[in-house]
């Protein structure tokens, strides 16, 4: 099993809890065996609660907040008990640690739950890096690579170093900056499809900075707009490919890359 | 003419916008421009992050006490020989224009840019009440030409280009050689300047905005490149200002510490070419100036915004640099919003002041990625503040059926965890299915949204949660 | 709009800030802090790219107003501005007529007989206007000019060249000092000028296509000749 290097001396193993979201357990729960196989590797006991489903974020986008509520108790519920909670999404985890006590403000036994949760609440290459010291893994992808900033992940938790720490340890990668790898890919949530031409613009923009940078796979932390862009590169012909940032931190393993099939 | 509200029609528009390619040029042309410079005024001046925090608790402190400073900031008006009036409404203002204007005897008007009037409607209401109405902005004098409204905040006419602005001249500057070349930059300026210049030594009345108005001595500032204020303001026999409430700062430095972050937010240089504070009418021994200075003071639904989750807006400067960076923006440009503010901000001030019912597109037609909110000199929290417009608009039933159908399917589905996974199994697998040997699908029955645009990455076929029970057993909280 | 309705309005607004703040008027205990900022106008950030002695001060100064496509020379002394200003109009290929603020009556043109100068007002054919200045910022390269009857506005718009002539001992770091002589000169005179222009570079536009055009309704020309002493 290939080694982590730990910045800091052996620990007391940390009890992580997997919030796997809801897009990777439809989509690719291939990127949550990725994330489970990052964290244990890197000592933790993670546990996946099954009682997970959303983190609420639909429905507060959309302007109703007391489904979110409802949807968001049950994450409350949930993950009561473990050191950290590790989402492998930008989005989920900013919605869960940066939103979920505003959300609950009517409501003050929630918030200070939902504050104690998110207070533990972590992305996962965040968590790996900035909390548990994560700075190389032996891992192998021969490519060249671009990375693209998704938006809540960037200017909600900060996220910017931390995946290009640990891809320039990755053998083989050679990562090529987008041009404009923080502009927005038009994925939005529930914007894509209510407002379908402007969402449309926005991810050609997006493909056409990546065909520029001569980047044959695209990797990011957020499931949403890597199935946006895959989506669209596929429409249009497109050759590149798109993963999730802890799939190639693990190692893909043959899985084809998001939209692309083996067969 | 009069430009109603088309804030309802937004995805029509966007749609028109997305198919423009002349409109899609001026926008490439603006993200070359404003954002590039901004970025490297910002990286220039140390001071700027913190100077962020200080404008944002100054404005702060004056919309908290804004009854106190509105009141001392009318006395030193008086005091400096200019008088102030009070307008609840955009009805109310404009009629307070128009009789300043004809106690003046006014004919012809000349006019600094200000987006309130644009908002209040000033330009129709004098135009149709037999004033020569002339806006001396270039941006402005453009669009008024064209009979447009304006597509951005700073540079009203962006979406014109050269060719275009030289046909306009063309066809409406009579008098002039017809076959005179306009092909230059140089000469639709030199030309625009020739004209405005009679105008300006003609105009009875001259109004202008403000951007900020100083409680400590009564005085109005305004911020102008070309000049065409002080022209405005100087050689006409009255000085109307025309500002709304939260324009007010209580000192020089405090309106100082903001105009720092001005002039960088918003087109990018460190200071605007001319920084103008005019302090009431000409002074007996002056031998220029306006002989009488009114300020409009404009309410106009911002009273009704002060101590509501809505407050924070109050402190926006009007610098675009939140449309300027923007991604929807940067695809549709600014008329595809409908009204006068588009953009970020214009998602926020529209429905707060046409309401929810008019404008419930704007503030959805974001993906809150929240790069407005990164550039805002004044720390406004846009997406919060737009989020809680979506909240309003869903209250009140706006949005599809369809929409709020599936999103009611989702939640119940998200808080049955049991049902949850046995319905995500299936889907997982019917997906998968349809997708035969292929990787994507281009076709999915109710997410015509989605794949009219683009394929549907089909799912691995399995959910996490299954595999991971088949794999390790169950988790906790069974 | 009769005077009962606007102070109807005025009453209405008042009291619509009051109730939305959840408040009635200030007493003076609410009313002391306000007055206490209004009088004390404290400062906030300075920034430090001023924090210079009085040479770096003009150094910056001349180097931020060059940035902005101002001129600027410098002279010794206020004898030798003619000679500087018939020198410059012949370089731009300028007419050797300008008008002068009244306040620069005592300038000898005698020192540059080509040059016809006469004081006032600025007319629509006048090409040269020749105005003192109140302060020059450092900070931006930016003047601080002040309206009077020594010192008409409309010489600083109208004609399309505008020539500044600027004290060395003017010259501050940021736009706080200048304001601060603005009021030493207010206490002065009694009253504050009509019009403060805080100007920086000759006027401009980017309302044609994003791309910057000098000289629009202000002045094509910006040329500042910092004096000595």
């Amino acid at each position: 099993m290939p080694e982590i290097q730990l910045r800091v001396a052996e620990r007391p193993p940390i009890k992580v809890g997997l919030f796997v979201t809801c897009l990777v357990d439809l989509f690719r729960p291939s990127v949550g065996f990725a994330a489970l196989d990052l964290l244990e590797r890197a000592g933790c006991v993670v546990e996946v609660p099954v009682g997970q489903t959303c983190c609420g974020q639909p429905a507060y986008n959309s302007g109703d907040p007391q489904a979110a509520q409802a949807v968001a108790h049950g994450l409350l519920d949930a993950f009561e008990g473990y050191d950290y909670v590790v989402v492998p999404s930008g989005s989920c985890a900013g919605m869960i640690s940066q939103h979920l006590a505003e959300l609950f403000a009517d409501d003050p036994e929630k918030q200070h739950r939902a504050r104690h949760l998110g207070a533990r609440t972590h992305e996962l290459v965040s968590f790996l890096v900035d909390i548990l010291g994560v700075t190389t893994l032996s891992a192998r992808f021969e490519g060249e690579v671009a990375y693209h900033d998704a938006c809540s992940g960037l200017r909600e938790l900060g996220i910017k170093s931390q995946p290009r720490c640990l891809l320039a340890g990755v053998e083989g990668l050679v990562l090529k900056e987008l041009k404009e790898p923080e502009v927005c890919c038009g994925f939005g949530g529930t914007f894509c499809v209510k407002y379908p031409q402007i969402s449309d613009a926005m991810v050609s923009n997006k493909l056409r900075d990546i065909e520029a940078a001569g980047a044959g796979t695209v990797l990011a932390g957020d499931l949403g707009c890597l199935i946006n862009m895959a989506g669209k590169a596929s429409r249009s012909g497109s050759k590149v490919e798109f993963r999730h940032i802890a799939e190639v931190l693990v190692g893909t393993g043959g899985t084809p890359a998001i939209g692309r099939s083996n067969r | 003419m009069k430009h109603h509200p088309t804030s309802a029609k937004f995805p029509s528009n966007a749609r028109t916008a997305l198919a423009d390619p002349v409109l899609q040029g001026a926008l490439r042309n603006l993200k070359k421009g404003f954002p590039v410079k901004r970025a490297e005024v910002v990286a220039d001046l140390p001071e700027f992050e913190a100077l962020r925090d200080v404008a944002r608790d100054i404005k702060d402190h004056t919309l908290n006490h804004l009854d106190a400073y509105l009141e001392i900031y009318e006395a030193n008006v008086v005091r400096s020989g200019g008088q102030v009036h009070w307008a609840r409404t955009a009805e109310e203002a404009c009629e307070t224009v128009m009789t300043i204007c004809r106690d003046a005897g006014a004919r012809i008007v000349t006019k600094g840019k200000s987006m309130v009037a644009e908002e209040i409607g000033l330009n129709a209401y004098l135009d149709t009440r037999g004033i020569e109405r002339v806006e001396t902005d270039l941006g402005e004098y453009i669009i008024q030409l064209r009979d447009e409204p304006p597509s951005h905040i700073i540079v009203p006419a962006v979406h014109v280009t050269k060719e275009q602005i030289g046909e306009t001249f063309r066809a409406a500057h009579n008098g002039l050689d017809p076959n005179r070349d306009l092909s230059e930059a140089r000469e639709i300026t030199d030309e625009a300047r020739d004209r405005l210049r009679q105008k300006f030594f003609a105009a009875e009345v001259g109004i202008t905005g403000a951007n900020f108005l100083v409680a400590e001595n009564g005085s109005s500032i305004i911020v102008t490149n070309e000049g065409n204020g002080d022209l405005t303001q100087t050689l006409a026999k009255v000085h109307i200002v025309i500002a709304s409430l939260e324009k007010l700062v209580p000192t020089m430095e405090d309106a100082m510490a903001v105009l720092r972050l001005l002039a960088r937010s918003s087109t990018g240089q460190e200071f605007s070419v001319y920084t103008t504070v005019s302090n009431g009418p000409r002074r007996p021994a002056d031998l220029d100036g306006p002989e009488s200075y009114h300020v409009v003071l404009v309410d106009n639904g911002r009273t009704a915004m002060l101590g509501t989750e809505n407050q924070e807006m109050l402190r926006c400067i009007r610098c675009a640099a939140c449309m300027n960076h923007c991604p929807v923006y940067s695809a549709v440009g600014g008329h595809a919003y409908g009204w006068v503010y588009p953009g970020p901000m214009g998602a926020v001030l529209t429905p707060s002041l046409i309401g929810i019912e008019n404008s419930g597109h704007l503030p959805h037609a974001s993906t809150f990625c929240g790069q407005c909110e990164q550039v805002c000199p004044m720390k406004i929290p846009l997406t919060k503040m737009m989020r809680y417009y979506r909240n309003q608009a869903y209250a009140s039933g706006h949005g599809s059926k369809i929409s709020r159908i599936a999103l009611g399917m989702w939640s119940y589905l998200a808080t049955h965890p049991g049902l949850y996974r046995r319905v995500m199994k299936i889907v997982a697998r019917g997906l998968r299915w349809f997708s035969g040997r292929r990787g994507s699908l281009s076709h999915v029955p109710l997410a015509g949204g989605w794949t009219e645009m683009r394929d549907l990455p089909a799912p691995e076929g399995e959910t996490f949660m299954e595999r991971y029970r088949r794999e390790r057993g169950w988790g906790p909280g069974q | 709009m009769g005077a009962w309705a606007m102070s109807a309005a005025r009453e209405q607004i008042i009291s619509g800030i009051r109730k939305a703040l959840g408040r009635g008027p200030l007493d003076e205990t609410g009313l002391a802090p306000i007055r206490q900022r209004l009088k004390g106008h404290s400062r906030h950030i300075i920034p430090a790219r001023v924090n210079l002695d009085a040479e770096g001060l003009v150094e910056l100064f001349i180097s931020k107003a060059r940035g902005v496509s101002a001129t600027v020379e410098a002279v010794a002394d206020m004898a030798a501005v003619p000679q500087a200003v018939a020198r410059y109009l012949t370089q731009e290929n300028l007419p050797a007529r300008l008008v002068q603020a009244p306040g620069l009556a005592d300038m000898d043109w005698s020192l540059a007989p080509t040059i016809a100068a006469r004081s006032g007002l600025a007319e629509e054919p006048d090409e040269v206007g020749l105005t003192p200045a109140v302060a020059g910022v450092a900070e931006t390269g930016t003047l601080l000019l002040t309206s009077g009857p020594e010192t008409p506005t409309t010489l600083n718009f109208v004609p399309p060249t505008h020539i500044v002539v600027l004290r060395r001992d003017q010259i501050v770091g940021a736009y706080e000092d200048a304001w601060d002589r603005l009021r030493v000169n207010t206490l002065l005179a009694g009253r504050q000028p009509r019009a403060a222009n805080f100007i920086t570079g000759p006027s401009r536009t980017g309302d044609i296509e994003q791309k910057i055009q000098i000289g629009v309704h202000g002045p094509l020309r910006l040329h500042i000749v910092i004096v000595e002493c």
